[in-house]
């Protein structure tokens, strides 16, 4: 259970900071460029950071106490595979449920 | 296109965003539903969305939250996951940037993925005044930022009617999948996303989820060193 106080504390640090990275050009640099090495890196935040994320959730899964699992395994993988190939996320998302959830069902 | 023979760019951005309903409406559900189980009400899962108004960083909190992570790391870790907007912000400001600073609010507060991307396709793609953009823009925040607030709300009253032993733990990891795969446009970028998840695995050991941050900026490196070097051997007599 989340205690509330916390909840509340990123909800608020959350929006304000998501609202200032937003603003940040739009409102602040206008129309000055910024250095090219910069947007460079920049370009590559999402690209770097959901990966990132996501590697460990795949590999070492919660519901198993971290332990691999063939099941979620599959399941990543049919998803981004179906996400690379057709660049679409919802049939992406629709690959790995129905992956995950015939897995868990066979393996019971 | 169909929206071709539109004249009102407000309504030319509404109908370009419907099809990305099928993408709001059930992560929007997702979140409300993993929100609920989590234990957040109705009303917390909802100011959520409204707040923040970016469907990864709140996953990201909310397993970060869920996982007892430091309070620190749970916002700089989402916030990470949000430094794209910062992206899109520099890239919409030669299009938007003289408006009055109350617009520019509006548009950064509602500035994700689909809204920007849609806009800067078509502000590339035709001529228009800036307060034509600025409808249109507004024109793609109604069926995709509007909705999102609504499918959070109906999949957190729905969550403590949807059972927990279905796999759900792993909605979250599927999700991210499925949003990386559209990601891997050029070489830079499957460099940046294999350079990202290899350093964070090995850096996994890190207290306070640091690995994320470690692996994600080692990505960015990575990316940006691959663009550059493919810039080079496309042009290379330039260089010299």
């Amino acid at each position: 259970m989340i205690d509330t106080g916390t909840l509340w504390l990123v909800i608020v640090g959350l929006g304000i900071g998501s609202f200032a990275l937003r603003f940040a050009f739009l409102g602040l640099v206008g129309d000055r460029p910024l250095p090219p090495w910069l947007l460079r890196h920049l370009r590559y935040t999402a690209a770097a950071i959901l990966p990132a994320l996501v590697a460990p959730l795949v590999l070492w899964p919660s519901a198993t106490d971290g332990e691999p699992d063939p099941v979620r395994l599959a399941a990543a993988a049919a998803t981004l595979a179906m996400a690379y190939l057709t660049k679409n996320v919802l049939a992406a998302m629709v690959a790995g449920a129905v992956v995950l959830t015939t897995g868990l069902y066979i393996v019971g | 296109m169909t929206t071709r023979g539109v004249k009102s760019p407000y309504l030319r951005g509404v109908i370009d965003g419907l099809p990305f309903l099928a993408v709001i409406a059930p992560f929007g559900l997702l979140f409300g539903v993993i929100s609920a189980e989590a234990g957040l009400s109705v009303l917390d899962a909802v100011a959520f969305s409204v707040a923040v108004i970016a469907g990864a960083a709140q996953f990201t909190a909310l397993h970060l939250m869920t996982d007892h992570a430091p309070t620190i790391v749970v916002l700089v870790s989402a916030l990470a996951v949000n430094l794209r907007m910062a992206m899109y912000s520099a890239s919409i400001t030669p299009h938007l940037g003289h408006l009055p600073v109350w617009k520019r609010a509006l548009t950064a507060y509602f500035l994700v993925d689909q809204t920007y991307a849609l806009s800067s396709l078509e502000f590339e793609r035709r001529e228009m005044g800036v307060g034509e953009k600025f409808s249109y823009f507004l024109g793609t925040v109604t069926p995709i930022c509007l909705p999102w607030y609504l499918f959070t709300l109906a999949g957190a009253w729905a969550g403590a009617a949807i059972p927990t032993d279905m796999g759900l733990d792993f909605a979250v990891p599927v999700a991210f999948l499925a949003m990386i795969g559209p990601m891997l446009r050029t070489p830079a970028h499957i460099a940046a996303a294999l350079v990202a998840a290899g350093v964070s695995l090995a850096f996994a050991w890190l207290p306070y989820n640091l690995g994320l941050i470690v692996g994600g900026i080692a990505g960015m490196m990575t990316g940006a060193q691959v663009e550059l070097v493919i810039e080079r051997r496309a042009a290379p007599e330039e260089a010299a």
